[in-house]
């Protein structure tokens, strides 16, 4: 059982620890292995320079989704719940591209008898741009 | 880009505001799948042990394997069915179409063994002047349960055409 973050610890401000992939092909082309999302421009450069990416192929909005949730997992631990995530696709995930998923409390509350913990979050590259900019709630356990 | 015309929203719009179209089902999630989601998304480093161990999953709160919340188990379906046409904005000009994001909100979550049930429907639509003219902005909601008729996702989506 692992509990790694509890309600009472949490305070409006703080920052979620980071979590951050360097992603290319081989990211690409497992997620579409899973997700059947077989799109020409994730998987061929030439098809990607044809879609307006003159840098090529590029990678899945829903992988970057993906990270939000694992980052999200990561900090909160399996105790705990991810009640909700939205998010917007601002930016186009080049290959090699390191994303890195933050994120910081905005509010806290006891909702329906759950320990809701807002959260503004994103998915940053390597230079600063903001690629996927949203939120998310989750739902912590309780000290003691 | 819309010009020429006062509006996108269509009669068809209208008529299909609010109403669920037919439901479609899963075939059932199995902890294999599970599994190859979640080295995929967590590629290259090893994955959760909730999310594959057997043995450390029955020790938590949930009692057993669960999936990561993003698990799509509607991925491939054997057939594949065109999917029902949305109904088509006013104004008959070609529109540009973008993916405007996405909320989910989560319930129970999805184990090996469930089997989801989804249903769809267009909840809602505005439109206003943008920097491409008159862009339209439509909200799908997307709702999933499971066997036992527990909520298990609601996804708003946005999409915007100009």
């Amino acid at each position: 059982m692992t509990v790694k973050v509890f309600f009472e610890d949490v305070e409006v401000g703080d920052q979620m620890p980071t979590w951050s992939r360097t992603t290319d092909f081989m990211h690409w082309n497992r997620y579409a292995a899973v997700n059947d999302e077989f799109v020409p421009f994730h998987m061929d450069d030439e098809a990607g320079r044809k879609a307006g990416n003159k840098e090529g192929a590029f990678g899945m909005g829903n992988l970057r989704y993906a990270y939000l949730a694992n980052a999200l997992r990561e900090w909160i631990g399996d105790e705990a719940e991810i009640r909700e995530i939205g998010c917007q696709y601002r930016a186009i995930n080049q290959k090699n591209d390191t994303l890195t998923v933050v994120g910081q409390v905005v509010e806290k509350a006891v909702v329906g008898g759950e320990n809701r913990v807002k959260l503004t979050v994103n998915v940053m590259n390597q230079s600063g741009d903001a690629t996927c900019p949203g939120h998310a709630v989750v739902v912590l356990p309780n000290r003691g | 880009m819309a010009t020429g015309v006062d509006t996108l929203i269509s009669p068809a719009m209208e008529a299909a505001k609010g109403k669920w179209g037919e439901p479609r089902v899963s075939p059932p999630i199995s902890l294999s799948d599970i599994r190859k989601w979640a080295i995929a998304t967590y590629w290259p480093e090893t994955p959760p042990a909730i999310y594959w161990d057997e043995a450390y999953a029955a020790t938590t709160r949930w009692g057993g394997i669960i999936a990561p919340p993003d698990f799509n188990p509607f991925a491939w379906p054997v057939k594949r069915v065109a999917p029902t046409a949305a109904p088509q904005p006013a104004g008959g000009v070609r529109l540009t179409g973008m993916n405007g994001g996405q909320t989910d909100t989560f319930g129970a979550p999805m184990r090996p063994g469930d089997v989801i049930t989804a249903r769809s429907r267009l909840q809602d639509f505005n439109e206003r002047q943008g920097r491409f003219g008159l862009m339209l902005y439509t909200f799908s909601e997307t709702e999933w349960t499971n066997q036992n008729g527990e909520f298990v996702r609601r996804r708003i989506s946005t999409s915007i055409r100009y």
